[in-house]
């Protein structure tokens, strides 16, 4: 943590509410920011946070309360005045032109124009000299967007936030898309904003990143306002407290005790495809296997290969010590395995349907004549995983990320699966969710369930391991027992040791 | 308000039955189907006799059948625009080969069926396995048949249906107080009723996942283009139903068929079925074929002509979309 200076507040948010279609979702927060501070805003899925960044970027307009740029009251009709009045918003979801260059999105609306026609050379000079700025003069401002990676284009769109002047730069859970290393990156120039005077309104999920860079936090609970302290006075444990407002013991549950292990359920051998080779992989009844590595280094091509995205050219699987191929997600499912994806919206759910119909989805997909009989037990699996919905006919649209991801869990779990396979299973999802997911992956794991989990999120992989296998390159770069630290963890994922 | 089950209903049941079949954005429709009839009431209260109403439900039946077809093919995702043309190739081809003889009648219904299926899979492996476009694909079907059937009989069509063939579009049960029941009217209802239950089946779940999203929906093991495939037979299998009704009803012209995929797509899309797949019910489908059917009926008691109806529909059509998509058009978003 940065020395706190003692600088001006150059925004202070009072007494904003705000109601969706009469429900109240904002019951009067205040908010200040300091220039020169990260001030990290914290609460579970549903808690307003999301809400409250878009009030003050002008998507969303308050029905009451006032809010003070540097002394002066404004209010924001339209996000693009917001953005002239130096208030930016770096979205979760980004907002850019992928087909167009980093200079072209930059200055995207906003051309400099000679004799009526773009000034590229201006644009990209500009462009060149932001980027410079910030040490970044690897980005090339010609480079189209789409070759960029997920932090790159997160760059972009910061680079653009600055190119505003943007003296307030709100950020949505920036981390959320970016691999671990990317994550360092993120941090550095995080930092270097905030030494400029920059004040920061940080949004995020992870606790870590909170401690390691904040030197504020608002906690919010319910669309109201819990508590803003200093981040040196609070404790982690004390942080998640105030955001549930009860206290977790221990995030990650113990291993129940009837939990033992048995045979091997999913056996790769020699696993191999374009992206994929020499993937050799084992995970016995009531073991839970981690699956650890930056981003594009094969966690979820193993996933994808076992479900027929991309299937394994060499090497065997078998499952319950039968061969199978799968070359489709039905023939996999058919085999005993599931697959809760990455991507809950745009691979997980129907978001249209109801919570009833997806949650049978796979039912009706692959076992259709037995699905009327077996979709009786979703609604056990549903309140075992403590749903909060307004009924099975909800539109699974309307339920916040955590519930969202209980009905894929409930999907899955009603095939009664042998190996299940869960990508990323607690991304986006707020801590209560979270912690029922890791209960769910005990219990199943005690009913003799093989887990192979794959996650970015360090803490997770290895708080739940029974082993750590690491991947680098689309290659099992080692293997970790459970109790290994993340140093160790990321100097095999990153290749400074092999072990 | 927490862990709700499916089976969890509303505590009336007649409720829930209602909030199921009219849910969906499609209670719209219910009221304005009900408003064109007010109209026509108020214009010639005698179209609620009995016989005249028999009379509009045999005028409506093929529609209602086109319409549940197109229903299956656009909420999983696509479009069918083969289906005009298909009703007026099988009414042509069915005159040709019976050529009045009565004993013909019944494989000529086999072989038009036979021919329907065909349709619908050459449209649906084409979209699947080609990945053309449904747009495109179903265009160059409508084109190709259109062509071939003109090609074929020089421009007017040759032979006759028999009597048999005929009485399905035409005839009915002779009965009281409603003078006759019409046949038709009792397969439109048949082709709903099977079509509701079909839907509420595993294969119609997977069918209108697949529409909402075609990536989940694979990754739940649905097999995206088998369902999809088997929705454009559907669709082909029922505008040759279809063509039996109108061909019995109408009669055998070179414009059979003509400009009906757009009347389909017209009610589909009134009824709140939205385009891209994913909503909306076959109920909903039906009482936009009704609706469309009962607009027209009432441009003729204005004594409107005929010709005005592609304008009708055109602008029906933009305004059903246009309404359907009123959540997605909130005043700015600079992120969705």
């Amino acid at each position: 943590m940065a020395v706190a200076p003692l600088t001006e507040t150059v925004l202070r948010m009072h007494g904003i509410q705000k109601s969706f279609l009469g429900v109240q979702v904002l019951h009067g927060i205040d908010l200040e920011l300091r220039a020169g501070e990260v001030h990290a805003l914290m609460g579970e899925n549903g808690a307003g946070k999301s809400t409250l960044m878009k009030v003050l970027a002008g998507v969303y307009q308050a029905d009451a309360g006032t809010i003070e740029l540097a002394g002066r009251e404004v209010a924001f009709a339209h996000p693009l005045q917001a953005q002239q009045a130096g208030v930016s918003t770096v979205f979760q979801e980004f907002n850019l032109l992928p087909e167009r260059t980093v200079a072209e999105n930059v200055f995207l609306g906003r051309e400099p124009r000679r004799r009526g026609m773009v000034d590229a050379d201006r644009m990209n000079a500009d462009t060149a000299a932001l980027l410079d700025d910030l040490g970044l003069s690897s980005i090339a401002p010609r480079r189209r967007v789409s070759t960029l990676s997920v932090a790159g284009q997160q760059i972009v769109e910061i680079v653009k936030a600055l190119s505003y002047d943007a003296r307030i730069i709100s950020m949505d859970e920036p981390t959320a898309a970016l691999a671990e290393e990317e994550v360092e990156l993120l941090y550095g120039l995080v930092r270097m904003l905030r030494e400029r005077g920059v004040a920061i309104l940080y949004v995020s999920h992870r606790l870590k990143e909170i401690f390691d860079l904040s030197d504020r936090v608002t906690v919010l609970k319910d669309g109201a306002l819990v508590d803003t302290v200093p981040t040196e006075d609070i404790t982690p444990d004390e942080l998640v407290r105030k955001m549930v407002g009860r206290p977790i013991t221990s995030f990650f549950p113990d291993k129940l005790p009837e939990t033992s292990l048995g045979d091997t359920r999913l056996r790769i051998s020699g696993g191999g495809n374009e992206q994929l080779d020499g993937i050799d992989l084992e995970v016995r009844a009531g073991e839970i296997v981690t699956l650890a590595g930056l981003q594009g280094s094969g966690r979820t091509e193993i996933a994808h290969a076992l479900f027929g995205v991309a299937r394994f050219t060499r090497g065997t699987v078998e499952v319950d010590g039968k061969r199978v191929s799968p070359r489709s997600a039905r023939q996999a499912v058919r085999a005993g395995l599931a697959l809760v994806t990455e991507d809950r919206k745009a691979e997980g759910l129907a978001l249209n349907q109801s919570v009833a119909a997806n949650a049978r989805l796979v039912l009706d997909a692959v076992l259709p004549r037995q699905s009327g009989r077996r979709a009786k037990q979703i609604p056990g699996i549903l309140s075992s995983l403590e749903l909060v919905s307004r009924g099975g006919d909800q539109e699974v649209r309307f339920l916040s990320g955590g519930n969202q991801q209980k009905v894929v869990l409930a999907k899955w779990l009603a095939t009664d699966p042998a190996v299940i396979v869960l990508d990323e299973p607690t991304r986006g999802i707020d801590v209560g969710a979270k912690q029922k997911v890791y209960t769910l992956m005990r219990e199943l794991s005690a009913r003799g369930v093989a887990i192979l989990m794959i996650s970015s999120e360090l803490q997770e992989v290895i708080g739940m391991a029974d082993r750590i296998v690491v991947l680098r390159d689309g290659r099992i770069a080692g293997e970790l027992p459970a109790g290994t630290d993340e140093e160790a963890v990321m100097q095999v994922a990153t290749g400074q040791v092999t072990s | 308000m927490t862990t709700t089950a499916p089976e969890k209903k509303a505590t009336r049941p007649g409720v829930a039955v209602a909030a199921r079949l009219f849910g969906g954005g499609s209670a719209t429709v219910f009221a304005l189907l009900v408003l064109v009839f007010v109209a026509i009431l108020f214009l010639n209260p005698s179209f609620f006799e009995p016989p005249s109403l028999m009379a509009f439900a045999k005028k409506a039946a093929p529609l209602v059948v086109l319409a549940v077809g197109q229903y299956l093919v656009i909420v999983c995702g696509e479009l069918d625009l083969s289906v005009g043309s298909l009703v007026g190739a099988q009414v042509v081809i069915a005159a040709a080969v019976i050529d009045g003889q009565e004993s013909r009648t019944v494989p000529v219904l086999l072989l038009m069926l036979a021919f329907g299926v065909l349709v619908g899979l050459v449209n649906g492996l084409v979209v699947t396995v080609l990945k053309v476009h449904s747009l495109i694909a179903t265009l160059g079907m409508m084109l190709v048949l259109y062509g071939a059937i003109r090609l074929w009989t020089g421009g007017a069509p040759t032979g006759a249906l028999s009597e048999g063939f005929r009485q399905v579009g035409r005839e009915g049960i002779d009965m009281p107080v409603l003078r006759q029941l019409p046949w038709a009217l009792l397969v439109a209802a048949a082709v709903v009723v099977v079509a509701v239950v079909f839907m509420r089946k595993p294969f119609g779940r997977t069918l209108v996942a697949a529409g909402d999203n075609e990536k989940a929906a694979a990754f739940a093991g649905v097999r995206v283009w088998w369902v999809r495939t088997i929705a454009f037979v559907l669709s082909s299998v029922l505008a040759t139903l279809a063509g039996v009704l109108i061909g019995g009803y109408a009669g055998v012209t070179a414009q059979v068929g003509e400009g009906l995929e757009f009347t389909a797509i017209t009610a589909v899309v009134l009824g709140g079925v939205v385009l891209g797949g994913g909503r909306g019910t076959v109920l909903a489908a039906m009482a936009g074929a009704l609706t469309v059917e009962a607009l027209f009926t009432l441009f003729n008691q204005l004594s409107l002509p005929s010709t005005i109806r592609p304008t009708v529909q055109g602008l029906i059509i933009v305004a059903a979309v246009a309404w359907a998509a009123r959540e997605r058009r909130r005043p700015f978003l600079p992120q969705s």
